[in-house]
């Protein structure tokens, strides 16, 4: 019996000792608890995005860079994402109705912060299975060809 | 079941040690109260180390890439050996490093990295390594930390005293330790006196590429050359090789190679030879040898043959080579920063010799010789000594200097290091190892700017230092830290193979440069697949190239049929990330093969031999994502003359 009480009184010591490891440990940004709540705005529109692109205004389509962003997107960005199906990521047809530029740029340029801190890429992660979207290294200047293009799917 | 009283003082002991740990993991890490010297090696966890030391991999034929101070592994570079963890020598691109003229040889025995240098001082471009039983000199390209080039060294019987690099790295050098006739002939082993030569070779390394060329030989007596230091400040363009077996004796070496009171070391005016060259004094022997190289666009390696070699003759060349007297088999020659002062550390001895460079070229003006040995004019001891250290210590090997004026000499029979004053010959110091240290290594130690700081002694025995490991135990070092008057041991840790020498350099002059990902768009190896869409399957006769792509998590394609048994196959496997550290691994079952393991933007190839009809899955042997364990694949293989057509997919169901 007294073993067991001992073993207790070790077992809380050792918890205790591990639970202020976890709050002292502190390098990755706290995880927010906001899984259950649903996002401020409802309209996916005003949905920015985290990264580096906070702000960005679209004037005419440039079929240059709509050419360009297309070779990009062919080589880099092809092998999860096909224009008009889902494959192993979503379609980018019509994502341009679905998703602000800078929310698409920043997806594009930062993954891994959006999908641990934008409500939209982690309900995508779930819903596509857990497959991380790839960091392929891409300028913003690539990045913003490849918005570009994405303009031309619909 | 009732606690004896024993138990219980245990329990509570333990439960006030956890609270005590627990209540200093705060502020202040615990590790710090431990003690002053716990606390000179401790990195934190995410921090990282000072230097990085390459120490070579010896019979492993590798380089260990360490962090000092913590001691902390970070990578096993392969080198002369094959290494199935990273495919190295089992993948196609791979495979040519390790050819040589008498085919694919898939071990060495590396000794002595060095480090590329400019103005005298380690550089962090390129880590050069010898290669001791089938004579090469590897280069590692240290923005990617991978062999990139392998050339083999005629002539040699036993790459030793190699590639100690001179001070721009103008030459990599190689003096083989057995010699053996020159050029190989069928003899008698007992006409060595006659028939056997020794050769000292420079390779020249190109200023901005590294790639290394054969730029001549010099043919000397049949001695052994064992180890070798360039020259620096007043002594650049002068490369200094200790030599044994002045005797020349083929048998029993360990008595007879042992008879002289003294052997020599070898000084080569290396500028006088490229004066002889110039003019061409050089005359053309025929040889074999392997030059390879690895393309780093191609991510490829080719070797070529080699079928001559420029070789210089003392007796043509005077003023190209002299030797210097020097007591009891010297092994390792090192030479202070300033460039005057040459030890030889004569290991059958007590004593230290250190020869003044300045009082060499004295007794060269003066033409003041003892003798001459084939058109090698011998020195006069009394003439070139500097001084010597009476050190106490049994059987010296190797010296190194920090940046203070002092040197440190490992001593193998006593066990120990021993700290001197440069000049005045003063014995300052003296720290035990554990145990028969061979090989030191102070960051910079043998440059013309030693970082100093740390010494790291590295040990031919290690015993009890570690929990037993059965008969075969690793290799030991011990860091010591040389900032204070007196050495004070800090670390020990094991090591892979049996290191033997090593160099240190400040981790800044490397981190920044390290390469995070191969560009796709830079990748010209002529199997490569860019782009997913462009994966495919080819036959030619009863060669199957497979163009497959990889990325977090699947291959294209992953289903392939109308393989045929007795199919030479090769999975040309390009891995499209453009990612830090993610890369993939392939694996097919049954391959008489090892993985191969592709890194972001390569493209590397396994080769496979399907043996019998069946379908054999293949997979991802790199944990890459949460469905790393969905990242794998079928092939089928069917009879010789099956009629199954070749058919290539990804992502296809059964409608």
């Amino acid at each position: 019996m007294k073993q067991i009480v001992l073993g207790a009184f070790l077992m809380g010591i050792l918890w205790g000792c591990s639970q202020e490891n976890k709050e002292q440990a502190g390098s990755d940004p706290p995880i927010k608890k906001e899984v259950s709540e649903a996002p401020k705005s409802t309209d996916p529109m005003d949905n920015k995005g985290v990264g580096p692109i906070t702000s960005l205004e679209l004037g005419p389509i440039d079929q240059a860079m709509v050419d360009e962003g297309k070779t990009i997107y062919d080589q880099m960005c092809t092998a999860c994402h096909k224009a008009d199906e889902k494959f192993i990521g979503p379609a980018p047809a019509g994502i341009m109705t679905r998703r602000s530029p800078e929310w698409v740029m920043n997806m594009i340029l930062n993954p891994e912060g959006m999908v641990r801190e934008d409500p939209i890429a982690k309900q995508l992660l779930v819903e596509y299975n857990m497959a991380p979207m790839a960091n392929q290294g891409l300028t913003e200047d690539q990045a913003r060809k490849i918005l570009e293009y994405f303009r031309t799917l619909e | 079941m009732k606690p004896t009283i024993l138990n219980n003082f245990a329990l509570w002991a333990f439960i006030v040690l956890i609270s005590f740990s627990c209540n200093n993991q705060g502020s202040t890490p615990s590790v710090l109260q431990a003690g002053n010297v716990a606390s000179k090696v401790y990195v934190a966890p995410g921090e990282q180390d000072e230097f990085y030391a390459f120490l070579s991999g010896g019979f492993s034929g590798q380089v260990s890439v360490y962090g000092l101070p913590s001691g902390r592994l970070l990578k096993i570079i392969p080198v002369f050996s094959l290494d199935a963890e990273k495919g190295y020598g089992f993948n196609e691109e791979t495979k040519p490093l390790l050819n040589t003229s008498f085919g694919f040889v898939p071990w060495d025995d590396s000794h002595h990295p060095e480090l590329s240098q400019t103005n005298g001082v380690p550089d962090g471009r390129w880590l050069f390594i010898n290669g001791n039983n089938t004579p090469r000199i590897a280069r590692i390209d240290l923005t990617t930390f991978e062999t990139v080039e392998i050339i083999e060294i005629p002539n040699s019987g036993g790459n030793h005293s190699s590639p100690f690099i001179t001070e721009n790295s103008e030459y990599v050098v190689a003096g083989t330790r057995f010699s053996v006739p020159f050029p190989q002939k069928d003899v008698a082993i007992d006409s060595y006196k006659e028939n056997f030569k020794g050769a000292l070779t420079f390779i020249s390394v190109a200023p901005e590429s590294g790639e290394m060329d054969l730029a001549f030989q010099i043919l000397v007596p049949g001695f052994d050359y064992d180890l070798a230091h360039s020259g620096k400040g007043k002594s650049h363009g002068w490369t200094f090789f200790t030599t044994y077996n002045t005797e020349q004796s083929n048998t029993l070496k360990e008595v007879n190679a042992s008879q002289n009171d003294k052997d020599f070391i070898a000084a080569v005016n290396w500028k006088k030879a490229e004066e002889y060259l110039a003019q061409g004094k050089a005359k053309d022997y025929p040889t074999s040898y392997t030059h390879n190289v690895y393309g780093e666009d191609t991510h490829m390696a080719t070797s070529n043959t080699v079928e001559q070699v420029k070789v210089l003759i003392p007796s043509e060349c005077p003023g190209l080579i002299y030797y210097l007297p020097t007591p009891k088999s010297p092994h390792g020659v090192d030479v202070d920063p300033t460039g005057e002062y040459i030890v030889g550390n004569g290991k059958l001895s007590a004593d230290l010799t250190v020869h003044s460079f300045d009082k060499m070229i004295q007794a060269i003006e003066n033409e003041s010789f003892e003798t001459e040995i084939d058109g090698i004019p011998v020195l006069n001891f009394e003439d070139v000594v500097a001084g010597s250290v009476e050190s106490g210590g049994l059987g010296p090997l190797h010296t190194e200097f920090d940046a203070e004026g002092n040197a440190y000499t490992t001593f193998f029979i006593t066990s120990e290091v021993v700290k001197w004053k440069v000049g005045t010959w003063e014995v300052l110091d003296r720290v035990p190892c554990y145990y028969s240290v061979g090989h030191l290594m102070i960051p910079g130690g043998d440059s013309k700017q030693p970082w100093g700081k740390y010494l790291l002694a590295m040990n031919k025995i290690t015993k009890d230092r570690y929990l037993p490991t059965g008969p075969e135990l690793n290799q030991s070092a011990q860091l010591y830290d040389i900032s204070g008057d007196k050495m004070e041991l800090l670390l020990d840790f094991p090591t892979v193979g049996e290191p033997h020498y090593a160099q240190g350099i400040a981790a800044d002059l490397i981190r920044e440069k390290s390469k995070k990902i191969y560009q796709l768009g830079e990748n010209k190896h002529p199997y490569a697949t860019t782009k997913e869409e462009d994966a495919r399957v080819e036959r030619e006769g009863d060669v199957v190239r497979i163009y497959m792509t990889s990325i977090r998590s699947h291959f294209a394609p992953d289903n392939i049929e109308g393989i045929k048994v007795g199919d030479k196959v090769y999975f040309h496997l390009t891995n499209v990330e453009q990612d830090w550290d993610t890369p993939h691994g392939l694996s097919v079952m049954g391959a008489r093969n090892a993985e191969i393991l592709v890194m972001p933007g390569q493209t590397e190839t396994l080769y496979w031999e399907p043996q019998k009809p069946g379908v054999y899955p293949f997979y991802c042997t790199d944990f890459c994502s949460a469905l790393h364990q969905e990242m794998q694949g079928y092939i089928r293989v069917s009879e010789s003359n099956s009629a199954v057509p070749l058919k290539w997919s990804l992502g296809e169901t059964p409608s």
